[in-house]
């Protein structure tokens, strides 16, 4: 018979069915004790949460104090710029066509620069219809877009509002980048200006060196 | 002026009592909150704040109960048309009062002799202390029935009637188990009580009620709880059923039957401290013993006289202060006790609470009874 149910020092009996519970006894007719067990934790909960320094209670308060988010959590996107400031994105469909919630949309035109064919003239994320898989970031072939912010999209007051355009998407930045450092920060290295990561140099993983999704 | 001094001692004896009840009211309530948070695991009510100076102070939360009030006084007073108008804002005052009457005959500290007169630290010292102790508890059966009746709800009536029949009840019960203590200490007058629980049994143990009766103050303890219809004995309540006898009433109405339960909570701490904790006792805080001080010559006055033979001579004024001290700490303590049992036990079910009042609570203080004074009667 397994412990858990043994909880009142009950036997199995020749059949093999242990009982659980049992008639109260004098001692739990008299109440007295089960109060005093019960005090007993009661107490020791209350004494440990009040001046224990390892306390039970586990409660933070969020507004003022915040959880430290791992380092491969996924926030809100991001699309990363050049070192010109365009975005990096070719326009190559990968991610709307990973993207199992459909919440993106990309416009391609014709890029003017004849080592880079395409760029997207519209780039929207539909913050509201992402389910924060990730695949996006995964089916990038040139590390363009980044869920590495940091943070959740913000709340917004209308359904539009959700909807994030290039421009919103190239003011973020990661989280270990501040606006001072980004537009100085060397992008991984491309090969042959395709905007394409050179996975050789070590830029490992769809998330690049700088940090996850 | 001279004329009017006793006066303003009455005077001061009533605002210190009025400011034990009212001033533990407030807190209590807040304790009550962040005692059970601590109790599970949570942080309970802190973000009351007041800013001063630009700084936010949050005191631990300790500016809820002021919220609260500000709360109920400014809510919406509303009554039920069918209601009975009058008694209905009768109601909260029947309750509330006895609770607060209750505590003057508890004593807070011993007589003090000032400028050649004795004074009494005590609002109201009667020969028949504890008898008025039950008279005026049992009007507050009145408050809450008559809450429960005039607010025309079924659930109202219901938590009134419940309330009725588990109050008379367990007076019994309680009366019965505090007359074993009356005829130890030969009186009903609660300071002359506290007074014969100076003394000392075998030389070291106090003779605090608490050890002359322990299933005396169990009983007692039980009943008091029960009395002031707290958990496990809410039946009059009953949140999570049928709210209780306070169910139509609003606003400040409605906060004070809920200070009328607070209140009764530092009654209850207050009498327990009297009859059972030595009142304003100091354990080994004796007067009139003899002292021998440095240069060799002998005094006789309060002081501690340890079993253990040392002594420690401290005076009137600090042994009055020692003890109005260890009075209040008793009182607190035994408020948080009350609280923590709240939170520890579940509740009773109604017919459960009548069986354990009157088929074993009864006959065990009976029982108590005619033990005890067997044991008087031979001693």
């Amino acid at each position: 018979m397994s412990k858990v149910l043994d909880i009142h020092g009950s036997k199995p009996n020749e059949e093999g069915v242990t009982e659980v519970g049992h008639e109260p006894t004098t001692a739990d007719r008299l109440y007295v004790p089960a109060i005093a067990a019960g005090l007993k934790t009661t107490i020791r909960h209350f004494f440990k949460n009040l001046i224990g320094k390892e306390k039970y209670t586990q409660t933070i308060q969020y507004p003022d104090q915040k959880v430290e988010y791992p380092e491969r959590f996924r926030g809100m996107h991001r699309l990363v710029p050049r070192e010109d400031g365009t975005s990096r994105c070719v326009a190559c469909y990968m991610c709307q066509t990973a993207c199992p919630a459909r919440c993106i949309h990309i416009v391609a035109g014709e890029s003017e620069d004849p080592s880079i064919e395409k760029y997207p003239v519209v780039f929207e994320i539909d913050e509201l219809r992402c389910v924060v898989c990730g695949l996006c970031v995964e089916a990038c072939p040139c590390d363009a877009i980044r869920m590495d912010t940091g943070y959740h999209p913000k709340p917004v007051y209308s359904r539009e509002d959700a909807d994030f355009g290039k421009a919103d998407l190239l003011k973020n930045f990661g989280r270990h980048e501040t606006e001072g450092s980004r537009r100085t920060a060397r992008p991984p290295a491309t090969a042959a200006g395709t905007g394409r990561v050179d996975r050789s140099s070590g830029d490992g993983g769809a998330g690049g060196a700088t940090g996850g999704y | 002026m001279e004329a009017y001094t006793p006066y303003l001692w009455d005077l001061g004896r009533i605002a210190f009592m009025f400011a034990i009840c009212l001033g533990l009211a407030g807190p209590l309530t807040w304790a009550e909150r962040r005692q059970s948070a601590m109790i599970q695991d949570r942080i309970g009510p802190n973000r009351a704040a007041l800013t001063l100076f630009g700084r936010e102070i949050r005191a631990f939360g300790l500016f809820h109960p002021i919220a609260d009030v500000i709360k109920l006084i400014t809510k919406e007073d509303t009554i039920n048309i069918h209601a009975d108008r009058f008694l209905y804002n009768v109601a909260p005052f029947i309750a509330l009062f006895p609770a607060l009457m209750t505590f003057a005959v508890v004593p807070f500290g011993p007589d003090i002799t000032v400028g050649g007169e004795v004074h009494r630290l005590q609002v109201a010292r009667m020969d028949a202390g504890i008898l008025v102790v039950f008279a005026i508890s049992s009007i507050a059966v009145f408050g809450v029935t008559l809450a429960g009746y005039a607010s025309a709800s079924k659930f109202a009536l219901l938590g009134g009637l419940r309330a009725s029949a588990q109050m008379i009840s367990y007076e019994v019960t309680m009366g019965l188990s505090v007359l074993g203590l009356v005829l130890i200490f030969g009186t009903l007058e609660p300071s002359a009580m506290v007074v014969a629980q100076g003394e000392l049994i075998g030389g070291w143990l106090p003779r605090w009620g608490v050890f002359v009766q322990p299933l005396s103050f169990i009983i007692f303890f039980t009943a008091a709880i029960a009395e002031n219809k707290r958990i496990p004995f809410d039946m009059a309540e009953g949140e999570s059923e049928i709210v209780g006898y306070f169910v139509e009433y609003s606003g400040m109405k409605f906060g004070m039957f809920f200070m009328a339960e607070y209140i009764e909570i530092t009654v209850v701490a207050g009498l327990l401290t009297t009859l059972f904790f030595g009142g304003w006792q100091v354990p080994y805080l004796m007067d009139g013993v003899e002292f021998v001080n440095a240069a060799g010559t002998t005094i006789v006055g309060t002081g501690f006289h340890f079993p253990w033979g040392g002594q420690l001579y401290t005076g009137e004024w600090v042994g009055a202060g020692l003890r109005v001290g260890a009075f209040l700490f008793k009182l607190i303590f035994l408020c948080w006790l009350q609280l923590m049992l709240r939170w520890t036990l579940p509740r009773f079910r109604y017919d459960q609470v009548m069986t354990l009042g009157w088929r074993r609570l009864l006959p065990l203080s009976l029982a108590n009874l005619v033990l005890t004074a067997a044991v008087v009667l031979l001693i």
